[in-house]
């Protein structure tokens, strides 16, 4: 049954595909997202509690982790494909058929992340992901996005090469222990504690650094700023949230193996290291930061930091990681798609020329503003009650210096990112932004509404649904098997 | 066969075949071309014509542009008479005699190159300053094959080194000694001045390597030089054969056949290297130079693993 | 393991070298292609059984390095009117040396390695190590687009020496999702490599500096 939620996807974009009228086309997308949710929310809620529904032989398997995830992206892929039609619309000149097939394929793939069991088919997914995106990025054909493109395909590719590394020495610390090497993922929890351990070892920061690469945390992010600053903001948000997720996800599953193993130690000292390093390159960057997308992308590295450090802390730290996975996720669309909004608008998106975006585009300049209030940690938004929950954990488990200096990143990133953000919104617009025709309606604005209204959401109240899912993934992650 | 007739055989083909090889070259490059080519003997006619003729020196010169001819010759003739060519022990031979052996090499160039800068010509100082600068180079990758062979054969006798006992170490070092043998390839290349390092044929001042040294030299003097070239090309092409061709039946009847036999067909190869490669351009030299040491260096790595 | 291991693996760090030195890129596209047939063959000795999964294996990997990316990349080569030159950032003799250090550092490391039994003394770790570091070296010191591509060709062969010595332990699903995913990854770069020379010109990284802080 799991593997329909793989299958249909890349139906749909053979059936994208297909569809000669580019008019017509990008209105498959809201139609084949609603249906992919409807198909993992049923794959779900049937799945009696306990049953992993396994399917190929152990390859594919819901987990509690796997499930919260999938239903993520199924949420923000739906939500990103309500924008879709809107902005191909204003887009009509080029042609979208590559590009409406890719997102779906975009989707089979992170799925197939979530889903996979075994890390060989998991980065086989991973690697898809990356190629797949590519046409995305170059979407607006020109020599920056060429530049964006390049950079980010080569990076990521070599950068999951070195997770491919990884995997096979994971392989081979089961070999070298004298176990059959199957890189299931099941069977190497089981056996983690017989694993070889400077194989181990040596896997585990291959695999972090790999799928690091894909998650854009520091020193690895350097594609980032360039492809999320010249990507369509629907793509920026399917990569930020999406893509990252899944590499994240991808960490996440190499994280319990070292666990099981009795290693989360090591692995906990690096997650701490390198969630912090990333959350203060991404400040370093984000202080007088002029290009709004580039910052958006610098703010993605830091909430990349954030969840990695969430994991590395663990205990109560590692469901507020968790929930800020999906805080961050939902925040980015309010925030990406805005932004695409308002770069449109202006025709540029450097904060020389773009100022008062809330007399000129009044609702994404407002939901800008308030998505960078709810990034940033303010209450009563949904990321502040996740960094909370990260920053109580740090606290609680003594851990005061990472505590600290996570707080003072916090602080640095929301003056630095504020400056930017009040730049953009107040003041009055230039004559030259106000020639342009685009105006808010509903085609591109409801959607980031959405987004909004769920990230407030999840700041005043967490669904009880959710909240188990979340605490059966916790337990998932943290129990120790 | 006694030792005195194995000797006078090494001797007497050591110093009658050098010039044969050149005529082979030549030969297998006019095939390449499609010409008939000059005859295979071409090289002795030379020879014989030069030590004919009178000689010329120019004033500026002093004994050193005469010591260089005479020395280049005699190094490389007493260098040969090192070499166990068949396989059984050299005329001269002792323990360490490959520390003479790659100095009688050092002392000819070093002749060479001073008779070259003696005449005070700058076109012959350049040539000089090349054929040095590309020994440095290639001297490493030799002397590296050379400590494979001394660590294989716990012998620092060249006898012993390049003897018979070298067809057992194919056996179990046989990567190793793959890898010297590439790199002596290139550095018997890189030695006599062949392509890919210089074209031996070309009177193009540019291009030229070791015939830029020469040039003032005329008469009995280059027909020494001639023929103590010749000579060197008839050391390495030796040593090659020697590396490659390591098995002796045990009688000298027929090891001496398969040495030159196996001489020829070194003789071949270089004919068919030259006709198919271009001259490399000057810079790139030392790039080639420098993968000749990295193979000898390797095939240390894998022995001493 | 088979006799004929050491000696190819040999040759299959020579080619790093000539990939490294050769100044055409002809020269290193041909380099990397039959660095790629030797991987095939390699895989070939490694295990003494060979079933249907292993010829398949064997033949898709000689087919796909060896013969269909090489094309590909010859064909964009000529298609984008590229020029013949490498360009190294880093000149021929130095990337070599560098790429010998490395090497050397590769056999060095490996022996300290905590390797199975049966593989201790073998080859093939230094010479996966040594290539994915000439991989490296080629995607950081060559400025040209194509360069960077088989820079990470040689990345992954380095890859795949290493999971020759689990060709057991890997499913046949897995291994042809990752020459899959390999071919399509070089198949978009190169569609991408057209994009550059078509929009620059040339195909040089140097160009790519529009995006900056």
């Amino acid at each position: 049954m799991s593997l329909m939620l793989i299958i249909f996807p890349v139906v749909m974009a053979a059936v994208t595909f297909s569809v000669p009228s580019n008019r017509w086309r990008p209105w498959l997308l809201p139609l084949g997202a609603m249906g992919h949710l409807v198909l993992v929310l049923w794959v779900i809620l049937r799945a009696a509690p306990g049953d992993p529904g396994t399917a190929l032989g152990g390859w594919l398997a819901l987990d509690a982790l796997g499930k919260l995830v999938t239903v993520f992206l199924s949420v923000l892929f739906f939500l990103c494909s309500l924008y879709a039609p809107g902005y191909l619309a204003l887009r009509s000149d080029r042609p979208n058929r590559v590009f409406c097939a890719n997102i779906f394929i975009v989707q089979a793939m992170m799925t197939l992340v979530t889903l996979s069991h075994h890390l060989g088919l998991m980065w086989v997914a991973m690697e898809a992901t990356t190629l797949a995106s590519a046409p995305l990025l170059y979407f607006n054909h020109n020599s920056r996005s060429l530049e964006a493109t390049w950079k980010y395909l080569l990076i990521g590719s070599v950068g999951i090469a070195l997770a491919l590394f990884g995997s096979f020495f994971l392989a081979y610390a089961s070999l070298k222990a004298g176990l059959q090497s199957e890189l299931l993922f099941d069977q190497l929890v089981k056996d983690a504690p017989r694993l070889s351990t400077p194989w181990l070892h040596a896997a585990f920061v291959l695999l972090f650094v790999g799928y690091g690469t894909k998650m854009g945390l520091a020193p690895m992010h350097t594609w980032k700023p360039d492809a999320y600053g010249e990507a369509p903001g629907i793509v920026g948000t399917l990569l930020a949230g999406g893509v990252t997720s899944c590499a994240f996800l991808a960490i996440l599953r190499i994280y319990q193996i070292c666990r099981a193993g009795a290693d989360a130690e090591f692995a906990r000292e690096i997650m701490i290291f390198m969630g912090l390093l990333s959350m203060a390159v991404a400040a370093v960057f984000m202080v007088r930061q002029r290009d709004i997308k580039r910052m958006l992308a610098y703010s993605s590295v830091e909430h990349m930091g954030i969840l990695v450090l969430g994991i590395g802390v663990g205990g109560v730290a590692a469901y507020g990681a968790l929930l800020h996975l999906i805080n961050n996720g939902l925040t980015k669309g309010v925030l990406f798609l805005s932004a695409g909004n308002i770069h449109r608008a202006y025709g540029s998106k450097i904060t020389d020329d773009v100022q008062g975006a809330i007399q000129r585009v009044p609702l994404s300049g407002s939901l800008f503003l308030a998505g960078f209030l709810a990034i940033t940690g303010s209450p009563p938004f949904g990321p502040f009650v996740s960094e909370f929950t990260i920053l109580n954990g740090a606290i609680g488990s003594g851990q005061y210096l990472a505590g600290g200096v996570f707080l003072l990143l916090l602080g640095i990133v929301f003056i630095g990112m504020g400056a930017t953000v009040l730049a953009v919104v107040q003041g009055t617009p230039s004559d030259q932004g106000k020639a342009n025709s685009f105006r808010d309606s509903v085609a591109t604005g409801l959607p980031i509404l959405l987004f909004m209204a769920i990230v407030l959401l999840l700041g005043l109240y967490i669904p009880p649904p959710l909240e188990s899912l979340l605490r059966d993934a916790a337990a998932f992650l943290e129990v120790k098997r | 066969m006694n030792t005195i007739i194995h000797d006078s055989v090494h001797v007497v083909l050591a110093f009658s075949l050098p010039p044969l090889l050149l005529g082979v070259i030549a030969k297998t490059k006019a095939l390449f071309a499609g010409r008939v080519g000059p005859p295979l003997l071409q090289p002795y006619y030379d020879l014989f014509k030069l030590f004919q003729k009178g000689s010329v020196y120019s004033t500026t010169t002093t004994w050193v542009f005469r010591a260089g001819a005479v020395v280049g010759f005699v190094s490389a003739g007493i260098a040969v008479l090192l070499i166990p060519l068949s396989g059984s022990a050299a005329p001269i031979s002792f323990t360490g005699d490959l520390i003479l052996f790659a100095y009688l090499l050092g002392l000819g160039r070093f002749f060479t190159a001073s008779a070259a800068l003696d005449t005070g010509s700058a076109f012959e100082g350049m040539g000089a300053a090349r054929e040095v600068t590309f020994a440095c180079l290639a001297e490493p990758a030799f002397f590296l094959g050379l400590l494979v062979l001394a660590k294989l054969s716990g012998s620092l006798q060249l006898s012993g080194m390049l003897g018979s006992s070298l067809a057992t170490h194919w056996a179990n070092a046989g990567d190793s000694l793959a890898l010297v043998l590439l790199s002596w390839f290139i550095v018997l290349l890189a030695e006599n001045s062949r392509i890919p390092f210089d074209d031996p044929n070309t009177h193009l001042e540019l291009t030229m390597i070791h015939e830029v040294m020469v040039l003032d030299h005329g008469g009995p003097a280059f027909g020494m030089i001639l023929y103590g070239a010749a000579l060197k090309l008839f050391v390495f092409g030796a040593l090659v054969v020697r590396l490659a061709v390591p098995m002796t039946v045990g009688s000298a009847w027929l090891d001496w056949p398969i040495f030159v036999a196996g001489l020829l067909v070194v003789a071949v190869v270089i004919g068919v290297v030259e006709s198919t490669m271009a001259r490399l351009r000057l810079t790139r030299v030392p790039v080639l130079l420098v993968a000749a040491c990295l193979l000898s260096a390797f095939a240390i790595i894998l022995l001493v693993r | 393991m088979a006799p004929f291991l050491d000696p190819l693996l040999i040759v299959a760090l020579a080619l790093n070298f000539v990939a490294l030195g050769v100044s055409r890129i002809r020269g290193v596209i041909n380099a990397v292609a039959l660095q790629g047939i030797l991987l095939g063959i390699l895989a070939l000795f490694v295990h003494s059984e060979i079933g249907i999964r292993g010829i398949l294996l064997v033949g898709g990997t000689i087919c796909l390095k060896g013969f269909v990316i090489p094309r590909f990349l010859v064909h964009a080569l000529r298609e984008a009117n590229i020029q013949h030159e490498v360009t190294p950032v880093v000149n021929y003799m130095n990337s070599i040396l560098l790429g010998a250090v490395g090497t050397g550092l590769a056999m060095v490391f490996s022996s300290t390695l905590p390797l199975a039994d049966t593989h201790k003394g073998l080859l093939l770790v230094p010479a996966s190590l040594a290539t994915v570091w000439t991989g490296f070296l080629m995607l950081t010191t060559r400025k040209k687009a194509i360069m960077q591509v088989l820079g990470y060709l040689l990345l992954e062969n380095g890859i795949f020496l290493f999971g020759l010595l689990l060709l057991e332990a890997m499913p046949l699903l897995v291994e042809v999702g990752v020459l899959l995913d390999l071919f399509t990854g070089v198949f978009v770069m190169g569609i991408i490599i057209h994009h550059i020379s078509r929009e620059f010109a040339s195909i040089s990284t140097e160009h790519l500096t529009e995006l900056k802080e």
